[in-house]
């Protein structure tokens, strides 16, 4: 795969780990109260690879990826991030929650989170918001930050706006700071949630083409979309969720061009 | 003070009683307000200190922590201060010495000041905790979640994230407490401590020149309000950097 080639060039990613599983998960569930929206779900993404989840809505695709830095907290199931295994507890509601909060805290802080309403942080400029992880969490100097954070705006294109506020930036402009700030922590995934749907259609471009730039130099990520085209340009692999389940997965030829389920197959047409 | 009291009226009469110097009353008048400046400060700050813990343990605090914000809230708004300052006053003071006395300590003598800073700061708090509860959560919460899904602590979130992003919202309600509690000091008078309004009080009757010392008085706290919208309107501007002008948005 020219995906290895390039994770082994990527600074960020040191070739012996390549092929290192980032991210195990097993049977995952999760229930809101009645309403069961994950039933079971697994899935594996090795270093380098870019697992598309596409979905109808309330097809759990969004709570799947939020179940990963426990942004939700999963019902039951085994969740593995750098070869680590969550400790869960029951919260005696029969549901469960983290047991170690300085575990999740360290495993979200190599996750690189990119929201679908961007979620800048609005009282600090572009740059303060790109290098507050690294400095105040990660405990990165702050000129070592500076220099990164810059690197990282000229390279999503918004090195102008290096001091300009987010409620003065278009909403391109600010998921591509987002996804700025996602890059300075270094993260060993990339986890996107919708991170297009928010965006007027002219901008949609902007915010895809960088994301293709990062599957393009072998970053691991996990990308929630509505995109149909664009996950099957940039995926290694397409999970297909409808109803908690993963109705079909395999790689995006496979998937986008010989659909098995009917309800796959008739996804593809409502949304093509 | 003999010759004080001599010359009540006309215009040179009235500069000599609020001179600061020996026979004029002005020095006491300035210490009355720098002594409910002292107050003030320290109610608010307290209600603040009071007001972020009431504020995260109403909004994300467990079933106790939560009822007890209640009550503290709903009990101190209910009953009017005056009575509020005058039960925790005595009462408190009381209590206090009963603890240490039963303890087997000497009785102490609480100073009027730390008293006064405590019965009112305990008062601000109840109302500075629905001030902040209101602000945190005019937050767009997705900002709290990025926070959260970078793995910060809640120590942290709360430091960086949470404190400076409520800001904007809550100054024109903090604004609002601390002119409350300059004001407030005044009902310290009637549990004796000499701040502004007692030294007022004290000026006047002495002298008989009412008029001239609750006017001169009116005008220090006028002054201390007009300072205050000072400051805290360029504390607002700069709280609200990131946000666009509202009149923009009209």
């Amino acid at each position: 795969m020219t995906a290895n080639v390039a994770v082994a060039a990527d600074p960020l990613q040191p070739g012996a780990a390549e092929q290192a599983e980032a991210i195990h998960i097993e049977n995952l569930h999760k229930r809101f109260g009645a309403l069961e929206v994950l039933k079971g779900v697994s899935m594996s993404a090795k270093d380098g690879d870019v697992v598309a989840m596409i979905g109808g809505s309330g097809s759990g695709k969004s709570t799947f990826l939020r179940c990963i830095n426990f942004l939700e907290n999963p019902t039951s199931g085994v969740i593995r991030i750098n070869g680590e295994d969550v400790k869960m507890v029951s919260d005696g509601h029969g549901g469960q929650v983290p047991a170690n909060r300085r575990q999740i805290e360290r495993i979200r802080s190599r996750l690189g989170m990119v929201f679908q309403n961007f979620n800048l942080w609005q009282h600090m400029t572009l740059i303060q918001n790109v290098i507050e992880v690294p400095v105040h969490v990660l405990g990165m100097k702050r000129d070592e930050a500076m220099a990164i954070g810059e690197q990282l705006l000229e390279r999503v294109g918004l090195s102008a706006k290096r001091d300009v506020y987010p409620a003065y930036m278009s909403g391109g402009q600010q998921q591509r700071g987002a996804i700025a700030r996602a890059l300075a922590i270094q993260p060993r995934v990339m986890l996107f949630d919708e991170p297009t749907s928010a965006l007027d259609p002219e901008l949609v471009g902007e915010v895809l083409k960088v994301i293709a730039d990062l599957a393009k130099e072998g970053r691991t990520m996990l990308l929630v979309t509505h995109e149909m085209k664009f996950a099957r340009e940039v995926a290694s692999h397409v999970m297909y969720l409808h109803n908690g389940i993963v109705e079909e997965e395999g790689p995006p030829e496979q998937l986008f061009g010989s659909p098995k389920s009917e309800r796959l197959k008739q996804f593809i047409r409502t949304v093509s | 003070m003999a010759d004080a009291s001599i010359i009540p009226a006309g215009i040179t009469g009235m500069f000599d009683l609020l001179s600061p110097v020996a026979p004029g009353w002005g020095a006491n008048l300035l210490r009355g307000l720098v002594r409910s400046l002292q107050i003030a400060f320290g109610a608010f700050g307290m209600g603040l200190i009071i007001g972020t813990f009431g504020s995260y343990a109403k909004l994300y605090g467990g079933p106790i922590a939560r009822d007890l914000a209640a009550i503290y809230t709903t009990l101190v708004r209910a009953i009017p201060e005056l009575v509020m300052i005058i039960l925790l006053y005595y009462a408190g003071t009381d209590l206090i010495n009963r603890i240490l006395e039963g303890m087997g300590y000497q009785r102490v003598d609480i100073s009027g000041l730390v008293a006064g800073i405590v019965v009112l700061g305990f008062v601000q708090g109840a109302y500075a905790t629905e001030v902040l509860r209101g602000a945190i959560k005019a937050i767009p919460q997705g900002e709290i979640e990025a926070a959260r899904a970078y793995g910060m602590s809640p120590v942290l979130m709360m430091r960086r994230i949470t404190l400076p992003a409520m800001l904007p919202h809550a100054l024109p309600g903090l604004a609002n407490l601390w002119l409350i509690s300059t004001k407030d000091t005044a009902l310290l008078a009637v549990v004796g401590f000499s701040e502004l309004t007692l030294e007022t009080r004290q000026a006047a009757g002495t002298t008989k020149a009412y008029m001239t010392f609750y006017l001169a008085a009116g005008a220090l706290y006028l002054f201390v309000t007009l300072f205050s919208s000072v400051i805290l309107e360029s504390v607002e501007k700069r709280a609200r950097r990131g946000m666009p002008s509202v009149k923009e948005a009209r």
